[in-house]
């Protein structure tokens, strides 16, 4: 049903859905001591796809996503990520990290260095890149999110927007397969939302295989190609964006709509 | 210019503004502001006139303006030594300090060795010149020069050998002692202190409990148990024709002791890290390691400046401790001296000395860390 609705999608986006697995869950569950945080998930990314997760809060949605680079761990069922599979082995923990960035709510900058080094020191000491060729990358990508002009400032000193945009440059320094983004636009204020999400948009046109915990719904009409929702930790229903918004299924999913789409 | 209202007049040149009446600001507003707000500020501003009034002439007086500060001519002529009957009654009797400052700052080091004692100590006050205060290229050179050259150069000065004249460690003392065991109690213990408070926070629950013991183990001793602990108890111990000198088992004990506080004192600055920062660096793919080395200790530790400064200028008092196994430190130096009978009555005064010098020590520790932490903030914190 995933591969239908992949290579169904039509969006403002040119296909480039592929048919390499990127990420697989299997049957994943995760218990927060007696809590169910997550029952049974299944899911399969493929390379290229834009995938919007939403859900009421409590729903799992950034438990799952933060399943794939292990900054949770899952009890039952399979996690792999281009066929490296998360176990207790941290040299696959460490491989997939490298090869999965990931955008939090709160951007998580190093207050203690500046906009350049953030972004060099994965690359200098993760991938083992000279430190010129770093900040030469390091400066394409502030250049990619437009804001070349902040590299020497420290994380302290832009706004919550330009903050969040460095962050994003950040983790694609890393040259990722995957880009997770967990509710990347919730911290900030309003008029700051569009700086971030036309970055995002314009990752997505890239052909980056993006996976977005969101509220911002029409990010989800413009690039997704598929809408995944969540409710007390499983998936309700997925489908394309049209579909999803026009013909919500299930009765949760009409609920949750009414919600976030009329206030 | 429009012919709008506007508050000036176009024709009038603006004349410059009249300053703010005195009753605003200038001395007179600052003194009624500042100390003679309400009545009771009135009372707390004439009783500290007072005290000031009544302690710090004759302080001033007993330090500086009625201390004796030179000997007599019969011992500039070198007829007799200096003694304490030399000195004016009303105040102190630097002469004292002067007659023995030698002893004071080298201990029973042999005069003609002492320039060793000197250059060792010339060596480390460049490495840490270089480290703290330096121009950042020269940081890496400092580091070398004080962490890897400085200890081994000391050692072989200090110690003599390989071509010196040795000198046991039964004749240092003095200033000279007190700086080796706060040296290299600070030096140390930062690193060691680090150590337990990683393992204190580890998940593996073998090297957690390591920590734990070891730390509340040490912590909830008093630093002379531990010295008479690592001066019994280190013997039996080690095997028994392995010898180790009182000076070396007292570092030992310092050391442990001071890198129990300082691992507290990195664990609060651990805490203090959101866990956003280990998320941030974890979904990069750094390793623990480089996690806690590039992201999370350098945070940490600006945090800890103001505790671990705290436990250095403590230890450093508490140096003077070492007295009890029998060492010869500055203070104890400086006591020895009130034994020699031409010096009999002198105590204050070499108490004041030693207050003074110690003093002088720890403020300068305490302004450093004040300079530190405003040298590496970094525009206000967001998670």
């Amino acid at each position: 049903m995933a591969t239908q609705s992949a290579a169904q999608a039509k969006t403002g986006v040119e296909m480039q859905v592929g048919t390499d697995v990127m990420i697989e869950l299997s049957s994943v569950n995760k218990w927060y001591g007696q809590f169910h945080v997550l029952k049974d998930i299944n899911l399969t990314v493929y390379k290229g796809e834009r995938i919007v997760v939403c859900g009421p809060s409590g729903s799992g949605k950034s438990t799952m996503i933060r399943c794939i680079n292990r900054l949770e761990e899952h009890q039952r069922g399979k996690i792999a990520v281009e066929g490296v599979e998360l176990t207790h082995d941290l040299k696959n923990i460490e491989q997939v990290r490298r090869e999965v960035g990931m955008v939090f709510q709160h951007f998580n900058l190093f207050p203690h260095l500046t906009v350049l080094e953030n972004l060099t020191l994965a690359p200098i000491w993760v991938r083992k890149m000279p430190k010129k060729e770093a900040e030469e990358v390091a400066m394409h990508y502030l250049q990619r999110v437009k804001i070349p002009e902040q590299a020497a400032k420290y994380p302290g000193q832009l706004s919550g927007g330009q903050q969040q945009r460095v962050a994003i440059a950040r983790s694609l320094c890393m040259n990722p397969k995957v880009m997770l983004f967990d509710e990347p636009t919730s911290a900030l204020d309003p008029e700051m939302i569009k700086e971030v999400l036309e970055v995002m948009i314009e990752l997505a046109r890239s052909g980056m295989t993006m996976l977005c915990v969101t509220h911002e719904m029409g990010f989800a009409r413009t690039v997704a190609n598929r809408v995944i929702f969540m409710d007390r930790g499983e998936i309700i229903e997925q489908n394309t964006p049209e579909e999803f918004f026009l013909h919500p299924k299930s009765d949760r999913t009409k609920l949750f709509l009414s919600q976030i789409l009329h206030h | 210019m429009t012919d709008e209202a506007v508050a000036i007049p176009p024709s009038e040149e603006r004349k410059p503004d009249l300053p703010p009446p005195l009753s605003v600001a200038g001395p007179i507003a600052w003194l009624r502001e500042n100390l003679f707000a309400s009545p009771f500020d009135i009372v707390l501003t004439l009783v500290s006139v007072l005290l000031i009034y009544f302690v710090v002439p004759p302080l001033l007086d007993w330090l500086i303006f009625s201390a004796t500060w030179t000997y007599p001519t019969e011992v500039v002529l070198g007829d007799r030594a200096a003694k304490f009957q030399d000195c004016a009654p009303g105040g102190a009797c630097w002469i004292f300090v002067r007659a023995r400052i030698g002893q004071f700052i080298f201990g029973f080091y042999p005069e003609a060795e002492r320039w060793r004692v000197v250059l060792s100590f010339a060596i480390g006050a460049i490495g840490i010149y270089g480290l703290l205060g330096g121009p950042d290229r020269f940081k890496k050179y400092a580091g070398y020069l004080f962490f890897i050259a400085f200890p081994i150069i000391s050692v072989w000065l200090l110690r003599g050998g390989l071509g010196l004249t040795p000198v046991t460690t039964d004749q240092w003392g003095g200033f000279m002692l007190t700086l080796v065991i706060a040296l290299v109690g600070i030096v140390l213990s930062l690193p060691i202190g680090i150590i337990l408070a990683l393992g204190r926070r580890s998940k593996l629950p073998v090297i957690q409990l390591l920590c734990v013991v070891f730390i509340e183990v040490v912590r909830g001793v008093p630093l002379i148990t531990v010295m008479f602990m690592a001066n019994i108890l280190l013997p039996i111990f080690l095997p028994a024709d392995m010898d180790i000198n009182v000076l070396l088992r007292v570092l030992v004990g310092t050391t442990a002791f001071v890198s129990a506080y300082m691992a507290e004192a990195v664990r609060g600055g651990l805490q203090a890290i959101p866990k956003g920062q280990f998320e941030g660096a974890m979904a990069l793919g750094l390793s623990y390691w480089q996690m806690m080395r590039l992201i999370v200790l350098p945070q940490a530790l600006r945090i800890s400046i103001p505790s671990i400064v705290n436990t250095f200028i403590g230890f450093f008092k508490d140096t003077t401790l070492v007295s009890m196994v029998g060492l010869y430190d500055f203070l104890n130096m400086v006591r020895a001296g009130f034994k020699d009978a031409n010096w009999v009555g002198v105590e204050l005064s070499g108490y004041a000395f030693c207050a003074i010098v110690y003093w002088v020590c720890c403020f300068s520790m305490s302004r450093y860390s004040m300079f530190l932490e405003r040298k590496l903030h970094t525009g206000h914190k967001k998670r």
